[in-house]
């Protein structure tokens, strides 16, 4: 077995209520590596034949929750979530941090495979035995942070009953999902811990379309072996000590700091669903929330040395009891200035219910925004919501979050997510709203604009295979494949450095470096993703000529500001693409060609790709 | 624990009487005279789990996969956790004398629920009753 890795992955099927542990052979894990590289590979090989027929929320669908060979060891760690996403209908890798990731790692498997559909609501628990299925009926419909302290307190009952008088067990590594997930909203996240979601790709409708709440993981065994264990040792204080002085600014402030500065300083941060992107609320500058809410400085995920969380409680008024973490900038800007809110507390009251229902607060937020838009305009009325919905008024927002998680009155187009939601609405209501819906290839866009130029570049988004996520986008077609790795490996993003190469040499033994990376491992996983991008279906077919570009928004000048008047280049978004599909092999309208296809060993692919090419 | 922020070291206090050493019937565990640290010997351990149940804290477990007892022997005197702590800049752990530990070492042996009980009131106030 190579190293770093256990080799076991657990495949789930819920129709058949069984389970069996499987593994890849080396030549495989070398090529795609772990989380959302594997996640590629495996969706590729079980769904590939027939992609375009795959339902991304029927039973067959397959989602995989994947750590890497370096996860757990190298700081940072997450487990990234995949599948057929139901808002790109592509592969999305969404990563979360979390216990869960080393815990998964410390039961001796490296990820779990999971198709079908249960008959009933359950859970699976993962411990250093194997994995089994329990009823979750108690826990379907409850919220996040009840669900989170039932099932717990039931795991750590359960393991410490099997084994008397062996000591204290921390809990287990917990994802699950709320409401919303439960409800089948498209942009529902899977949640792990209080409030940290994998949140991209919407797969937490996924798990919901499996009947499946939770899965609990419980691990007591060793780390696997690595290749190099004195090296990894060394590596890993000297990594530490690095990010303590590089990362000073995510440290003391996690990302809050944006909330004010992005708007203020770069022009970038959505305002009313993206009709401004500036604003110079003080108020909403990260003092204002440390003095008042911050209830903790500095709280990490497992093996992380940064501690970008910081921890928020309201601990007076009407909002009394709600924690959250930081809000982030995502979801300040996405439950804050998006809505028009500028009050810290509305805004920390928002994330904690965001959480809580199961939403994901970028692309759920988006939707909301989007709905309140359409308000604004007078095209959503108050009878389709049943209140009203003013830009600023944090209780009708509280109101429409629920809504959409139910799925009631217009919740429930909402719930389709924004692209879907659009083009329903303007069926329904016979005006075209698709101008005021935010998302790139059906993927709500993040929180950070392109019209000024200061933050993402013009194709950031445009290009790329993940639509409007913020953290993969496309830059040059070499140093994007960056992120592409640490998702694959799968480690926290603000942890890096360049160490990591070796870091992943010393762990796994293969000879490993960026450019490597960058110009064959990343690219296969890349032209993995957009084939299957390209492939689409059922309900959605995506045409590379008009979709695979930014949101009508995004070529409208800025309205306010010191940067009132720019906008995106539409002519240099043209040229960059094709210079950027050019760079990772793809034709100029991001097909991948035949000479990439066979470089990369993705024949397969050769025949449906050739369809899609003019 | 299950709500961020309640994160608790689970670690032995050095209790000045001891009552892990007490409690074993086979005299496994014996106390370090240098770091004051308990110390368990493997060969003799049985694993019946008397010192967890004995310890206030519940400090002791039986390590998942030798199933012997396992009580943090700090190092042998210059604990690793301490350095990791102090280059990571959180100060959260210290080495302190036994001078200026002048309170009885027990009162530090406690079930990390329980303290985690306590933080959560400190942290979140009312909604703290609730959490854990
Ligand atoms: S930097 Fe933040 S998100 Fe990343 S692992 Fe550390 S605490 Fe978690
Ligand atoms: S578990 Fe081992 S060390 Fe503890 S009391 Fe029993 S024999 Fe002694
Ligand atoms: S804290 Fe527990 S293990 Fe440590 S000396 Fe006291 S009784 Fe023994």
């Amino acid at each position: 077995m190579p190293r770093g890795y256990a080799g076991n992955y657990l495949e789930v099927d819920l129709s058949k209520e069984n389970t069996r542990e499987t593994s890849f052979d080396e030549a495989t894990l070398e090529a795609y590596f772990g989380g959302r590289g594997l996640a590629a590979k495996i969706l590729l090989d079980k769904l590939g034949k027939n992609w375009a027929e795959v339902d991304p929320l029927g039973p067959e669908n397959v989602l995989t929750v994947l750590t890497g060979p370096m996860t757990g060891i190298y700081p940072g760690t997450r487990v990234c979530c995949s599948g057929k996403s139901p808002l790109s209908n592509s592969i999305v890798g969404s990563t979360v941090s979390s216990e869960f990731a080393s815990e998964l790692r410390f039961s001796g498997f490296d990820g779990l495979i999971i198709k079908g559909k249960a008959n009933s609501p359950v859970y699976i628990l993962v411990t250093d035995e194997g994995c089994e299925l329990r009823d979750a009926s108690h826990v379907w419909g409850m919220l996040g942070e009840e669900t989170l302290k039932t099932l717990n307190a039931e795991v750590v009952n359960e393991l410490e009953s099997r084994k008397p008088k062996s000591g204290r067990l921390r809990e287990p590594g917990l994802l699950y999902i709320g409401p919303a997930g439960e409800n089948l909203v498209r942009t529902a996240a899977i949640i792990s811990k209080l409030g940290h979601a994998a949140g991209y790709g919407g797969y937490g409708a996924v798990m919901g379309s499996k009947n499946l709440k939770a899965i609990a993981v419980k691990g007591r065994g060793p780390m696997p072996d690595v290749a190099a264990p004195e090296t990894v040792k060394i590596l890993l204080r000297e990594v530490q000590r690095r990010l303590a002085r590089t990362q000073t600014r995510i440290r003391f402030w996690g990302t809050a700091y944006g909330g004010y500065s992005i708007g203020a300083e770069r022009s970038a941060e959505p305002i009313r669903n993206w009709q401004e992107e500036w604003h110079d609320e003080k108020r909403f500058g990260v003092p204002y929330f440390s003095t008042r809410f911050w209830v903790k400085r500095s709280c990490s995920d497992f093996n992380c040395i940064i501690g970008c969380m910081k921890l928020s409680c309201i601990k007076t008024g009407k909002w009394k009891g709600d924690i959250t973490d930081t809000p982030d900038y995502e979801l300040q800007a996405y439950l804050g200035t998006n809505f028009g809110i500028f009050a810290p507390e509305a805004c920390i009251h928002l994330s904690s219910l965001i959480d809580n229902l199961g939403h994901s607060g970028i692309n759920g937020a988006n939707t909301m925004g989007f709905a309140a838009e359409l308000y604004q305009r007078g095209i959503l009325k108050k009878e389709d919501l049943g209140f009203e919905l003013k830009w600023g008024d944090a209780d009708a927002f509280d109101k429409l979050a629920r809504l959409i998680a139910e799925r009631k009155k217009v919740g429930n187009v909402l719930a389709e997510g924004t692209y879907r939601a659009a083009k329903k609405i303007s069926e329904i209501k016979d005006v075209d709203v698709t101008p005021y819906a935010v998302h790139v290839k059906g993927i709500e866009v993040g929180a950070h604009g392109t019209r000024s130029g200061l933050d993402k570049n013009p194709i950031s988004y445009a290009a790329s295979t993940q639509g409007g996520d913020h953290m993969s986008t496309v830059r040059d077609g070499y140093n994007d494949m960056l992120i592409v790795f640490y998702d694959s490996s799968v480690n926290c993003w603000f942890c890096r450095d360049d160490l990591i190469w070796d870091f992943a040499r010393a762990i796994t033994g293969w000879e490993i470096n960026k450019h490597k990376w960058c110009t064959d491992q990343g690219q296969r996983i890349l032209t993995v993703e957009q084939a299957t991008l390209l492939m689409g279906g059922p309900d959605v077919f995506w045409d590379p000529d008009k979709d695979f570009d930014n949101p009508p928004r995004f070529y409208e000048p800025l309205p306010t500001g010191p940067h009132k008047g720019k906008t995106t280049n539409k002519d240099l978004v043209e040229r960059l693409k094709k210079g950027y599909y050019e760079a990772v092999g793809w034709d100029e309208r991001g097909v991948p060609t035949t000479e990439t296809l066979a470089k990369l060993g993705l024949k397969e692919l050769e025949p449906t790709m050739k369809k899609m090419r003019k | 624990m299950p709500f961020p922020g309640l994160e608790v070291p689970h670690l032995c206090a050095q209790c000045d009487d001891y009552p892990c050493v007490k409690s074993c019937p086979v005299g496994a565990l014996s106390v370090d005279e240098n770091t004051k640290a308990v110390i368990v010997d493997q060969e003799k351990c049985t694993s019946c789990g008397d010192c967890i149940e004995a310890c206030p804290g519940n400090v002791p477990f039986l390590h998942p996969k030798h199933n012997k007892a396992v009580i943090c022997d700090l190092c042998g005197g210059d604990p690793e956790c301490v350095k990791a702590c102090q280059e990571g800049g959180f100060n959260a752990l210290h080495l302190v004398s036994d001078s200026r530990m002048d309170i009885h070492k027990k009162l530090f042996a406690r079930d990390p629920l329980d303290v985690a009980k306590d933080l959560a009131i400190n942290l979140f106030g009312e909604k703290g009753e609730e959490v854990v």
